[in-house]
């Protein structure tokens, strides 16, 4: 058994216990790594709506005058200037283009923002933003203890989190919430944020809470959805959904020792603002040519390709799978790699525990999100 | 649920003994641990291996777990069957989801192996 004393917990935390979720330590959480079954909770996100407690990502708040010229310059991606609501994907890279981590950073307000970082990269990410902060003019006020964070996920998400009693006034509003949009509006126990935002690839939402409402919201989300067929879904099937549309996750496909041009988060990098930590690294890197790419692999032999296995092409070793796994959806072995970007497409072969099993490169991404149009638009299938 | 009319390892393979062959599976614990599997790899049938070596590999979406065989002998048939619905594990691991036969060379080494009892205190405790 998996030692779970002394981690944390959050307010969800009995629940899932009370409900037979599988229980692991996850950056220092006790979490929920699956409930029913890792391909059940995959296809209920899939074909209907899923619900995940996220608890454990790192909500900082930052607001002051100097706070939009002050997280512009910490970012790969371009937030000063946005509009009010409006949520941004970026990467947060030390000098030498290395990412610290990937986040989302919400505009709430005129001078207010919200930065929303992984649960494994928290404390260094606190850590750098108190580093890196002013004097005076941004003020910092790390949330993450206080605050649940619920996604709702799945095509009949919308129709889901309009039916929440405190949001049924909004549901016009939600409804028209555009993907990477955000609005905050009051709960119980203080501001609630809704965000069309998630980590699937299907349309949904993330609910930012005070701890107090969200064990009211969970449970209400699961009695109004029963009719959908609403499910709860653990960590295993969130890493399964977001690897099929090839989302890349902190600890695989990034690192502090991968750039965000070798990752394929480039359209996130605008190496043409005029500064941000990182940006002479890589524009140094984008000049002399990105190294190394990822790739996304379908393993034609037998096996499955895990986290760390070896490609060789050409008889060389080029790299590595930074996530591998048997995908639910398209029902076969699929990874991505990072190998050397000279590596061409077509065959290569993957060490599996000692043994070469073939591979080849395939179209990008595995799956195709829904995450804007209709959200239950035909699936498309390769 | 630990079937009384076979043999256990601390491994969490079951063997059943009939005759002078074995057949050979994963306890329903082990599949459950595993959670869903979605690959398996079994040995060709002619092979012969020695008590405990390693003689395939079961995969779920999350993990990797090797098979062991609990005797020593040689394969006389694998169960196709789990290898293109590997989920046959998960929904019948004591029945349906056997995974190979072994003809046993050393039927001795049945004795130290656990009773029903003995693997149910495993698993117990």
């Amino acid at each position: 058994m998996d030692d779970l004393a002394g981690l944390k917990t959050t307010p969800l935390t009995a629940w899932h216990r009370a409900h037979g979720a599988k229980m692991v330590p996850f950056a220092g959480y006790e979490m929920p790594v699956q409930y029913e079954g890792v391909l059940a909770e995959h296809a209920a996100v899939r074909e209907r709506v899923g619900l995940f407690d996220i608890t454990h990502m790192g909500e900082i708040f930052v607001d002051g005058p100097g706070a939009e010229a002050w997280l512009d310059g910490l970012v790969t991606n371009r937030v000063a200037g946005v509009a009010v609501g409006k949520v941004t994907y970026t990467a947060m890279c030390k000098a030498d283009g290395g990412v610290l981590d990937d986040m989302l950073i919400y505009r709430l307000g005129a001078e207010r923002w919200l930065v929303v970082c992984n649960a494994s990269n928290h404390d260094k990410i606190a850590a750098w933003l108190r580093a890196h902060a002013p004097a005076s003019s941004v003020r910092m006020d790390d949330r993450s203890d206080a605050t649940a964070l619920i996604a709702v996920q799945g095509p009949d998400a919308r129709e889901l989190v309009g039916r929440v009693a405190n949001l049924a006034n909004l549901r016009n509003d939600i409804a028209a919430l555009d993907f990477y949009t955000a609005f905050a509006c009051p709960g119980a126990s203080g501001e609630w944020i809704v965000s069309r935002t998630g980590y699937t690839g299907e349309h949904g939402y993330e609910l930012y809470l005070p701890n107090a409402d969200a064990l009211a919201v969970w449970e209400e989300l699961l009695s109004r959805g029963a009719d959908l067929g609403v499910a709860p879904i653990g960590l295993a099937a969130r890493d399964t959904l977001r690897f099929e549309v090839c989302y890349c996750l902190y600890g695989h496909e990034l690192e502090e020792d991968i750039t965000p041009l070798e990752a394929g988060i480039g359209w996130a990098v605008k190496l043409k603002k005029d500064a941000f930590t990182g940006l002479e690294a890589l524009r140094s890197q984008q000049a002399a040519g990105v190294p190394r790419k990822l790739v996304c692999l379908e393993v034609t032999g037998r096996g499955i390709a895990r986290q760390g296995a070896r490609i060789l092409s050409g008889g060389r070793d080029v790299g590595f799978v930074t996530s591998g796994t048997f995908s639910p959806t398209l029902k076969k072995p699929l990874a991505l790699a990072l190998v050397e970007a000279a590596v061409p497409a077509g065959d290569v072969m993957i060490d599996i525990r000692g043994k070469g099993v073939e591979a080849r490169t395939t179209a990008f991404p595995f799956l195709a999100a829904r995450t804007k149009g209709d959200p239950k638009a035909p699936r498309q299938l390769t | 649920m630990v079937p009384a009319d076979r043999k256990y390892t601390q491994e969490h393979e079951w063997i059943m003994v009939d005759g002078g062959n074995g057949t050979v599976g994963v306890t329903e614990f082990a599949a459950h641990e595993l959670g869903d599997i979605v690959f398996v790899e079994l040995p060709s049938v002619g092979a012969t291996f020695k008590q405990g070596d390693t003689v395939g590999t079961i995969e779920s979406v999350k993990a990797v777990a090797d098979l062991y065989l609990p005797v020593s002998g040689e394969i006389v048939a694998v169960n196709d069957a789990v290898a293109t619905s590997p989920e046959l594990l998960n929904s019948d691991a004591f029945g349906q989801g056997w995974l190979v036969k072994v003809k046993l060379s050393v039927p001795g080494e049945l004795d130290a192996l656990l009773d029903a009892a003995a693997y149910g205190e495993l698993l117990g405790g």
